[in-house]
């Protein structure tokens, strides 16, 4: 997804074949972690979230 | 619990709003619902204002509506125009009439203040559409709505709960997709599912006997409508470079999920589906398979009702994976019911 387009579109990928879920913020921003609870936190941060 | 105000909620499907006295309740309100002569569906909230009878219960008169007690006759936007004994009829005597909008033989009530933007009504065209086949039906649902929400998010108890139905192991096992639209307030929630079993709910309406390729695309459009794209092909049956997807089996599963009390819910569901239109046998088939699926749902959630009524607020709950689409379907909830 190229950062800036679709405001506010947050999005969860679930990496096949792993128990991890990625997050991907409308800005671009990138998060993985291994509980839901988690990733939406992160997601919902923005614009407070730092990318790993 | 607070329920979401200032939505639209659907009420009944078209064809149950006629000539009789309809009594619907949608988030605690209760309501009557009848349709004039000039084909015009109304709601009037379901109590006489002068010793609350259920108007529900009453008769009509033409397009009135005489309370069955003792008399009061209301016009379709809810003024009242007779009480018996008297000519003069207080000023203050009407009941409050719902806003309405007919759309996709769905019939919507605009519960909250002021007038509603009919453009804001999700589609579900399909359900009109001569190139569909549709059937449909409504469950009483002895539980809080969230519940079914929850439920309809998360489509891996599939496999649990509707094994020989439409669940087979590979529905839990596959990795899911999930976007939240903020704009839109829309949460979508996407599995594809290549060279897998074919459930029976799919071989026996659509004839096919080998493995599928199955996609399930969520639209869940809070606080209650659910759609619920389902794609079956043969696999390695891909849709052309046009986008063209004739060679596949659609299906367009839909749900519409309101609040009826704090713990009770109205669980209107449809599957419409654009092969085999005029096959009696497979509308029956697909009707008395949908709505067995749809009655384990209903005595699972019945039994989690209980369970949540006998414990104290906050209990503890775990997450994990298959649950990211109905956590982000409770949080829009969330901001809806705090507005
Ligand atoms: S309660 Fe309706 S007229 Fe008395
Ligand atoms: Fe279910």
């Amino acid at each position: 997804m190229t950062p800036g387009t679709n405001t506010g579109r947050l999005r969860v990928e679930w990496s096949p074949g792993s128990d991890r879920l990625t997050g991907i913020c409308h800005c671009g921003a990138e998060h993985r972690a291994d509980d839901p609870v988690e990733i939406w936190t992160w997601l919902l941060a923005h614009p407070d979230h730092d990318t790993d | 619990m607070v329920f979401a105000r200032n939505q639209w909620y659907v009420v009944a499907y078209g064809e149950e709003v006629g000539d009789g006295l309809l009594a619907r309740t949608v988030c605690g309100e209760p309501l009557v619902l009848y349709r004039t002569g000039a084909g015009e569906a109304v709601a009037l909230a379901d109590r006489c204002v002068h010793r609350r009878f259920p108007l529900s219960e009453s008769n009509r008169d033409g397009d009135r509506i005489v309370c069955g007690y003792h008399g009061f006759t209301y016009d379709p936007d809810g003024t009242c125009v007779a009480v018996p004994g008297q000519t003069r009829v207080p000023r203050t005597a009407r009941v409050p009439a719902y806003q309405i909008v007919e759309r996709d033989s769905l019939v919507w009530v605009w519960i909250g203040d002021g007038r509603g933007d009919a453009a804001a009504i999700p589609r579900a065209p399909w359900l009109e559409s001569p190139s569909y086949t549709t059937v449909r039906g409504m469950e009483p649902l002895a539980a809080r709505y969230e519940l079914l929400v929850d439920n309809l998010l998360d489509l891996s108890h599939e496999t649990y709960l509707h094994a020989g139905y439409i669940g087979t192991p590979e529905v839990a096992q596959t990795p899911i997709t999930t976007e939240t639209d903020e704009e839109a307030g829309v949460v979508h929630v996407s599995r594809r599912m290549k060279d897998v079993e074919c459930p029976p709910f799919y071989s026996r309406s659509t004839g096919i006997d080998g493995r599928i390729d199955r996609w399930q695309d969520i639209e869940y459009h809070p606080p209650g409508f659910y759609l619920l794209h389902s794609r079956i092909a043969p696999t390695g049956v891909e849709p052309g470079p046009d986008g063209d997807d004739s060679d596949a089996f659609h299906v367009e599963v839909g749900y519409a999920i309101v609040p009826e009390t704090e713990t009770t819910t109205h669980d209107f569901w449809w599957v419409a589906r654009d092969f085999a239109l005029d096959d009696a046998e497979v509308s029956a088939f697909l009707h008395d398979s949908n709505r067995t699926v749809v009655l384990q749902d209903v005595v699972a959630l019945n039994k989690l009702e209980k369970v949540m009524a006998s414990e104290p607020a906050g209990h503890q709950e775990l997450s994990i994976n298959i649950d990211t689409g109905g956590l982000a379907a409770r949080r829009m909830l969330q901001k809806l019911t705090a507005r």
